[in-house]
């Protein structure tokens, strides 16, 4: 007779289990390592660059000597950026996610404009670079200017907000435009007054998260051609600028040549997480403050 | 009108709704005339990511062109060979094939088992309240802007390597692709677990119900079904990693070395283009059409990619 | 489909022993009670399945008309038909007629707006906007071109009484619609309906979502609003197509099997499975 105890053994239980714990501690160490690196990386940032956050270097011009440099100008021209990239991307995403979801056909052309989405958002942000070079910069005469930039930046994070504001669409229920085409409002009525409102709170999210994005990408911006000692603020679309990753990464590069040049791209660092750092907050605000109940 | 029947509403204190709606459909042909323009405005924005599409393969196609005509395409692709700013330039692009496989290998090899577990016991082992606080954490990572990681690949991580392993030199492919291969596990582990999450109850209980530990219901029933979501996730990793660019720019330096020696500087096709538009190569030159050359390539090796991985991921669909 | 020629002859005829029903007929008998809504060989396809086979239906002004049957017999999209709100379904094909006042809704010439301007419809499930009651009331005056606030501070009161909901919520009328129970959200959607003063309002199981209080408050209302409207109602609920209708519908596998008074109807069924279904040996 196989008791339950004999059956234990032979099934060689104890070692299995205990095999099982093993591997739950692996599995459960593997998720911290990220978090661990994330950690250390983020330690070593606040480290080495805290001590130079101080007011003359935020609102500063930038300078060749460590000690006078201030990123005020790669704000300013951050900011212009994104002045271009919020009404673009969010004219164009939610056009377009609207037109995706709630006016084309299911059919050919849907799937087509889908399936050409998708893969423009697997496409390298580099090349998207050499777009912007190639039609912005060069074809259509902006040169280097805040627009340039602006409009390549929107462009890539296009397909993000598109997905998301897709998303957004889809997740409000059908009865609330039923009820609205039930008391005789038309199509564009429906979506304006009761669709739209009800898929901002998610859109704004999708938004800002495209947005941050957009504003730590720095691999189109090299292609454009970003000047690396940029003195004067940037005042308009029209002017050439420098942002915070391209600062980040100029400062980088040179810090083979002047060491403090590390501390201070560990300093701008700092600013340029504390802004992405915010914009998520808001974000997740909206989410919770504004999630509908139905 | 409409002001009549107000005023008579307010005597009889009754308004006639019907009335008033009658009188403005009369006059809402301004309201058709946007019902009508509205669609066809929503399709031209939506025809500009199809516009962008075309813009990007017509670019990189039109300039590739030139290059081809000044350097055979045959010498291109076998060329191991890459000197742009000699006086006899050569443009091989095996180098920087190269460096871009070796970069996305040490990448996938640090990204793939360790996004792969993290996704496995958040599918199969974490409570919901442990996931839901180390879910976000790892998202964060996925948030951190790829210059942040070029900057801590280059003054973190190649000192620390190099303090172990003194051969390592002070530009090298060995710490950028460490350091992508952290930032692609998010992904990874974010999608693998998608693909766990959604293999059916049943098939865990059924297989628990026999008297199976939960690594042994993990590995031999919950990874086989979500096998294609796994793949289709390391396929994505892979295809992020060769697009990477700043990481590799910073960290890897601009070597252009055929070698196998992952302890030496490599430059990946990003870090050249970088290098090159960066250096303002005068419009017409072989090495300005060079760019689009390698560009194109690279537009390629990740749209094939990004196929492969949804092939393999619609299969996966298919499968219950 | 006999029985239901013979029906349409003896509409006039009434046996009324209920008092309540002698009540209301006193009080509408001077009422217009010309045909509204005159279907005829109405069929409807979803996709390949044949959902509405073959319907004839006369259905009068000022009346409350019932449409009972099981689950799946066509009830439910009937009534949608009625306002065309059956197109939200892709690949519905339809062929016959449907007149409105005379006008063929089915054609293509009309536009659904205007017709659901004058045919409401109150949903199976509460579905107010995630907005204020106000808002909520409001918005069928404001998509139709109504701004003035005095207009619509007016319809709203209007609305909200004319729903027998008032009292309960005028203190609190730009409180999200949400908050409220689901008998009182269902009692703002018919003032929302109400606000643009329709003639007919098409109620697909107002009361199945609801508690028997709520259901008991709603059908009231439904008895209120018979002095002013056509109502065609689909409900699940024999009992409640007994308390509040004049005539009852009854369909089976997308087929009216039989049409009548309500009494007759239910006292005395002509057709066998018309029987069956209110005798509860299926459905």
């Amino acid at each position: 007779m196989e008791t339950l105890e004999t059956l234990h053994e032979n099934n060689k239980m104890e070692s299995r289990v205990r095999k099982n714990s093993i591997w739950k501690s692996i599995f459960f160490l593997s998720t911290l390592f990220g978090l661990i690196v994330l950690a250390v990386l983020i330690f070593r940032v606040v480290f080495q660059g805290i001590s130079w956050i101080d007011m003359d270097f935020i609102t500063g011009r930038l300078s060749t000597t460590a000690e006078n440099a201030g990123i005020m100008g790669a704000i300013l021209g951050t900011l212009w950026v994104m002045i271009v990239v919020i009404p673009v991307t969010l004219i164009i995403g939610v056009g377009t996610a609207i037109y995706l979801e709630l006016y084309s056909k299911k059919g050919k052309v849907q799937s087509m404009i889908e399936t050409n989405i998708a893969n423009l958002a697997g496409v390298p942000s580099i090349v998207y670079g050499l777009l912007g070079l190639t039609v912005f910069v060069r074809l259509m005469d902006f040169g280097n200017v805040v627009l340039a930039g602006g409009l390549t930046l929107a462009l890539l994070v296009l397909p993000i907000l598109i997905v998301s504001s897709q998303e957004a669409l889809r997740a409000v229920p059908g009865f609330l435009a039923e009820a609205s085409y039930g008391m005789g409002a038309t199509k564009w009525q429906t979506i304006r007054r009761i669709i739209l409102p009800a898929a901002l709170p998610s859109i704004l999210t999708g938004s800002i998260l495209s947005l941050s994005r957009a504003i730590g990408e720095t691999a189109p911006l090299t292609v454009i051609g970003i000047p690396a000692l940029l003195i004067p603020f940037p005042g308009g679309l029209f002017d050439t600028f420098t942002a915070l990753p391209m600062q980040i990464y100029y400062w980088t590069i040179d810090s083979s040549l002047v060491a403090e040049y590390a501390n201070l791209a560990a300093a701008t660092i700092i600013v340029l997480l504390l802004i992405l750092f915010l914009l998520n907050s808001v974000a997740i605000f909206i989410r919770n403050k504004y999630q509908q109940r139905y | 009108m409409a002001i009549n029947s107000e005023t008579n509403a307010r005597a009889n204190n009754a308004v006639n709704v019907s009335e008033l709606i009658a009188q403005n459909k009369k006059k809402k042909s301004i309201n058709n005339y946007i019902e009508r323009l509205v669609p066809t405005f929503l399709f031209l924005l939506a025809s500009i990511t199809v516009l962008t599409t075309a813009g990007i393969l017509y670019t990189l196609v039109s300039e590739a062109v030139h290059f081809f005509m000044e350097v055979p395409i045959w010498d291109f692709f076998t060329g191991t060979e890459l000197k742009p700013l000699s006086q006899d330039p050569q443009f091989g692009i095996l180098p920087l094939l190269n460096g871009t496989l070796f970069s996305s290998l040490i990448a996938i090899l640090v990204a793939g088992p360790i996004g792969l577990m993290s996704a496995i016991y958040l599918s199969e082992y974490a409570s919901d309240r442990v996931r839901r606080v180390l879910k976000p954490m790892l998202e964060v990572l996925a948030g951190i802007p790829t210059i942040v990681y070029g900057f801590f690949a280059f003054t973190f991580v190649t000192p620390l390597i190099r303090s172990i392993w003194p051969g390592v030199e002070a530009t090298n492919i060995l710490s950028p692709g460490l350091v992508m291969g952290v930032m692609i596990i998010p992904m990874i582990a974010s999608l693998s677990e998608d693909a766990m999450t959604s293999v059916p109850n049943g098939i865990r209980e059924g297989s628990l119900a026999m008297g199976t530990t939960k690594l042994e219901t993990t590995f031999k029933v919950v990874i086989p079904a979500a096998f294609s979501g796994i793949m289709a996730s390391f396929v994505l990793g892979i295809s992020r990693a060769i697009g990477e660019t700043m990481i590799v720019t910073i960290a890897s330096g601009s070597s252009k070395n055929f070698t196998f020696d992952i302890t030496e500087s490599m430059q990946t096709m990003t870090a050249y283009i970088v290098e090159v538009s960066g250096g303002e190569a005068p419009a017409g030159s072989t090495l300005h059409y060079s760019l689009y050359a390698v560009a194109l390539t690279l537009f390629v090796f990740t749209l094939i990619m990004n196929l492969l991985a949804k092939y393999v991921s619609r299969k996966f669909r298919e499968e219950y | 489909m006999s029985v239901i020629t013979e029906n349409r002859i003896n509409i006039d005829v009434k046996t009324n022993d209920v008092n309540e029903r002698k009540a209301v007929n006193t009080n509408v008998q001077k009422k217009d009670r010309s045909i509204i809504y005159d279907t005829k060989n109405l069929n409807l396809w979803y996709s390949q399945s044949h959902a509405l086979k073959d319907i004839n239906l006369e259905i009068l002004r000022n009346e409350v008309t019932a449409i009972i049957g099981p689950s799946g017999c066509g009830k439910s999209t009937y009534l949608k038909t009625l306002n065309r709100m059956v197109e939200l379904v892709p690949g519905v094909s339809t062929t016959g007629s449907i007149a409105y006042n005379g006008n063929n809704i089915l054609s293509k010439s009309i536009h659904v707006e205007d017709l659901r301007t004058k045919v409401g419809m109150v949903f199976q499930k509460p579905n107010p906007f995630p907005k204020s009651i106000y808002e909520n009331v409001a918005y069928g005056p404001r998509v139709h071109g109504i701004k003035k606030k005095a207009v619509l501070d007016e319809i709203v009161e209007k609305s909200l009484r004319g729903a027998a909901i008032w009292d309960e919520v005028k203190d609190r009328l730009n409180q999200n619609a949400y908050g409220l129970s689901g008998g009182q959200q269902q009692r703002i959607c018919i003032a929302r309906c109400l606000a643009i003063e329709p003639d007919v309002i098409l109620m697909d199981e107002p009361t199945s979502a609801l508690d028997p209080i709520s259901t008991l408050k709603v059908e009231e209302l439904i008895k209120e609003l018979k002095q002013k409207y056509t109502i065609i109602i689909v409900t699940h609920n024999m009992q409640q197509a007994a308390r509040i209708s004049d005539k009852t519908v009854f369909m089976l596998n997308g087929e009216v099997i039989e049409f009548s008074e309500t009494d007759q109807l239910f006292s005395n069924p002509k057709d066998k499975r018309t029987e069956d279904y209110i005798t509860g040996r299926f459905g």
